[in-house]
């Protein structure tokens, strides 16, 4: 009991301190430069405190929950035994030649699939995308749907994730990847609408905070350190870049598709 | 009292359907490809409920104190027709809340561990946690440059685009020379920097300008700083990579 709530204070610590200097920072140019009365500005401040209550109570939530549960998850999915024990043929051929289990790539399916499930849940429920989100949905006059947004950023960051994944287990270096990607990104660039380009930039910064990182953080970490060959140090690394590039594309993929069926559905009433 | 309660419930039944799939995603492979006992259920489930309340608060408070006031700080700068002291502003909120985030604090000391196993600095405390602290500073730095070039970009209506590709291009050519352990981290670090808090006020600062400024769209010139704030980092942590040496 004493554990868990020297654990609460020190979390709300740790979300005040975050707090107070953007606070520091708007007030302070509020009053010395702006010099105007904040309109609302009790209802401001209570925002501000929700913000900050709502922050501690969700990152203890992730601390006691999803975290200790996601890492036990990623190592015991990257288990080398589990792996095996997955795979009858593997097992099979270890045991009729009694030699050391080798695992290729294929044998970590089970591994991908957790990547991208849990790249597609976490992102959903990233509060920050969610404020992209409303906003996005707000300024477009409602022509981005937060959910299609949201959707489509997950879809993003799922596959980026369980790329990702494949690269440690094969151990490919990660400029190769990110640089194709940026390519991708930019002829996607040339053909996409133009109002989405800079919202689908934004979406690649956004996925990646308090839900994801950690737990994909943890996952790539994992996997380098049961995977032969791999360094956890320098292989480990690079999940979270993966996850912030992959919705760039996803997003621009989502408007140039929504584009073409608008398009598609015009021609089709100009016939009729 | 009554319309406050009201919206915290509904955002309450957004939140357990934002959480549902990540839920169902841990207790499919606990129970059916693990098929072990989850440990601690007790725990789990407090934390869950936790979770649940706080994305719920969050969002409450992000539509009443976040968002009202990056968009009122936009409008009163665009309204005093300052650049000077919106640029200031700009640097000090990217800088400002960058320095003390918690995930850049991590992923800089793990950086440090990797530069002292790479013999890049000297494997003591005091050399790592030296080599940190400057990684930290710089990365809060290249954040806050990202947003003063964001909002800049905003005034002008330069599109982001040019700007973006142009950064690749820099992370690309940056690659070839950066040293090898450095590369991961310094690609992560985009991502990291940009915390819960950041993203909403950015965001409503970068709309909220572009919709007072006359002549600019609020979806083509509003959003874009985030993706700068997350491309910057890389460039300069591989630059401190290499000058590091």
């Amino acid at each position: 009991m004493m554990e868990m709530l020297s654990q609460i204070l020190s979390t709300i610590i740790t979300t005040v301190s975050d707090v107070v200097p953007i606070a520091v920072i708007i007030f302070g140019f509020q009053f010395a430069v702006i010099r105007k009365p904040i309109p609302n500005v009790g209802k401001v401040i209570a925002g501000f405190v929700w913000v900050l209550i709502g922050l501690s109570f969700f990152l203890i939530g992730l601390e006691w929950a999803l975290f200790p549960l996601g890492k036990l998850m990623a190592g015991q999915l990257t288990d080398p035994a589990f792996i095996a024990s997955m795979n009858d043929s593997v097992n099979a051929a270890a045991q009729v030649t009694k030699e050391a289990i080798v695992l290729s790539w294929q044998d970590y399916s089970w591994v991908y699939i957790f990547a991208f499930l849990i790249g597609l849940s976490t992102t959903i429920a990233e509060p920050s995308l969610i404020a992209v989100a409303i906003k996005a949905n707000e300024v477009s006059g409602g022509a981005i749907g937060v959910w299609g947004l949201r959707i489509a950023v997950a879809l993003g960051v799922a596959i980026g994730i369980s790329l990702g994944c494949y690269r440690i287990v094969v151990g490919d270096p990660i400029h190769y990847y990110i640089i194709a990607g940026y390519v991708v990104v930019v002829i996607q660039t040339m053909f996409a609408p133009k109002l989405i380009i800079p919202l689908a930039y934004d979406s690649g910064g956004v996925t990646t905070s308090t839900v994801t990182v950690p737990l994909v953080a943890a996952l790539g970490l994992g996997l380098a350190e049961t995977v032969p060959g791999r360094s956890p140090l320098i292989d480990g690394f690079g999940l979270i870049a993966f996850a912030s590039l992959f919705p760039i594309m996803s997003v621009m993929a989502y408007a140039q598709l929504s584009e073409w069926q608008a398009k598609k559905q015009m021609k089709k009433s100009g016939e009729a | 009292m009554r319309s406050t309660f009201k919206k915290l419930s509904k955002f309450m039944v957004a939140s357990i359907r934002d959480l549902a799939p990540i839920i169902a995603v841990i207790l499919f492979f606990q129970l059916v490809i693990i098929q072990q006992p989850l440990p601690n259920v007790g725990q789990l489930f407090v934390g869950v409920i936790f979770v649940l309340l706080g994305l719920t608060f969050f969002i409450h408070g992000l539509e009443q104190g976040l968002f009202p006031i990056g968009e009122s700080m936009a409008h009163a700068f665009a309204k005093k027709g300052s650049v000077f002291w919106l640029l200031t502003f700009a640097f000090s909120l990217g800088f400002g809340t960058t320095v003390a985030e918690p995930a850049l604090i991590a992923v800089a000391a793990e950086a440090a561990k990797v530069a002292a196993s790479g013999g890049m600095i000297e494997a003591t405390e005091q050399a790592m946690a030296d080599y940190a602290t400057g990684l930290r500073f710089t990365v809060a730095f290249s954040v806050g440059l990202a947003i003063v070039l964001g909002v800049f970009r905003i005034l002008k209506g330069w599109p982001i685009q040019w700007l973006i590709i142009g950064g690749y291009i820099l992370v690309v050519i940056m690659t070839v020379f950066a040293p090898v352990e450095i590369i991961g981290i310094a690609y992560d670090s985009g991502g990291v920097t940009t915390s819960t808090i950041t993203v909403p006020l950015v965001t409503a600062l970068g709309v909220g300008l572009a919709s007072s400024i006359k002549g600019r769209n609020p979806m083509i010139d509003g959003f874009g700083l985030i993706a700068l704030a997350s491309l910057t980092p890389m460039i300069f942590v591989m630059a401190y990579g290499m000058v590091m040496l």
